[in-house]
């Protein structure tokens, strides 16, 4: 379970972000995770909202977006999706994926303000 | 009410840990060493696989060091000492898995320039480690032929976020029915292209080949 290390990396961030922009109030986290990058969704839910008790992010909502795994198929010569975590092929003609473009992302992708 | 405004951000959440994996890599290029981690389930045999590997990197003239994540005891580094190689213990309570800002202080008191190779064996566990780098040259995951043939299917994101795999245990292969061609099958589907070694630490099959490997990667 790293999810509770995950969830304070969540708040660094946000924290810098929004002290940047003048200790803006955020109504949410927005965040865009990919298969690969080793984070369970729900386990990440959960810590964060241990994690962010006495913050300034308290009744801040995560807003978690999946990207899904794209690779760069040699033979298709194209982006393509593959058949699943376990079988990474290309979707489309089963070349076995070397190249992954998308799926590893671990990324804060937006603060959602409050007005 | 009016729409939300959203503020684009796009950082990447572990940004702290990847400038410091960062630093480390580029120190660890400067001072001419080479760095392998060791990620894998509890009780896969990293600590026999790496105490081996010290030892017989000692024997060749290279000057070994390594850090091992444990959870609570002192064991695994007691074990790995008995090799003559400088060992460092990183204790990390009831953290899973190793980050970068532990390697940075756990290698403070070393002369880097005196070593030649740095492993880093993780806290065993499949699931944690891989997120995290921690400027390494090349990322090991270890899987025992004790441990079933599925592991890979089970585990996907540590095995592809890993460079080579290594079965261990293979002294015990044919007791456990280990079914050869499955783990290898395996493997390929979840990290195609992998690189796969097969060592027993205890009768030293394997071993050879995994040094001659690790000696020419680090160039």
């Amino acid at each position: 379970m790293h999810e509770l290390s995950i969830a304070l990396s969540i708040l660094d961030v946000a924290e810098e972000e929004a002290a940047r922009r003048g200790n803006i109030q955020v109504e949410a986290i927005h965040l865009r995770i990919g298969p690969l990058s080793g984070v369970v969704n729900e386990a990440l839910q959960s810590a964060f909202e241990l994690a962010r008790e006495n913050t300034p992010f308290a009744s801040s909502r995560l807003v978690i977006e999946d990207v899904p795994i794209v690779i760069f198929c040699a033979r298709c010569e194209a982006e393509r999706p593959v058949r699943s975590l376990q079988d990474m092929q290309c979707a489309s003609c089963d070349t076995p994926a070397s190249h992954i473009v998308q799926g590893r992302e671990l990324q804060l992708a937006a603060l959602e303000l409050s007005e | 009410m009016s729409p939300p405004r959203i503020v684009e951000v796009r950082q990447n959440l572990l940004k702290h840990n990847d400038e410091v994996a960062r630093g480390l890599r580029q120190r660890f290029q400067q001072e001419g060493m080479y760095v392998v981690s060791l990620v894998s389930s509890p009780g896969s045999g990293k600590t026999a696989f790496l105490e081996k590997t010290l030892t017989q990197l000692r024997e060749r003239n290279y000057r070994p060091a390594a850090l091992v994540g444990d959870l609570a005891t002192n064991n695994d580094a007691a074990r790995l000492a008995r090799s003559g190689a400088p060992i460092k213990q990183i204790t990390t309570g009831t953290l899973c898995h190793l980050e970068a800002s532990m390697v940075q202080s756990a290698i403070d008191e070393w002369r880097l320039g005196e070593l030649d190779f740095l492993f880093i064996e993780n806290v065993g566990n499949l699931v944690c480690p891989s997120s995290y780098d921690l400027g390494e040259n090349l990322r090991l995951v270890l899987l025992s032929v004790t441990e079933g043939e599925d592991k890979p299917l089970k585990y996907p994101t540590i095995f592809n976020s890993a460079d080579a795999a290594v079965i261990t245990k293979l002294d015990l292969a044919e007791a456990v029915e280990f079914d050869h061609a499955a783990a290898l099958a395996n493997i390929q589907s979840v990290r195609p292209g992998m690189r796969v070694l097969e060592v027993s630490a205890k009768s030293g099959s394997g071993m050879a080949a995994w040094l001659d490997l690790l000696i020419s990667e680090a160039g």
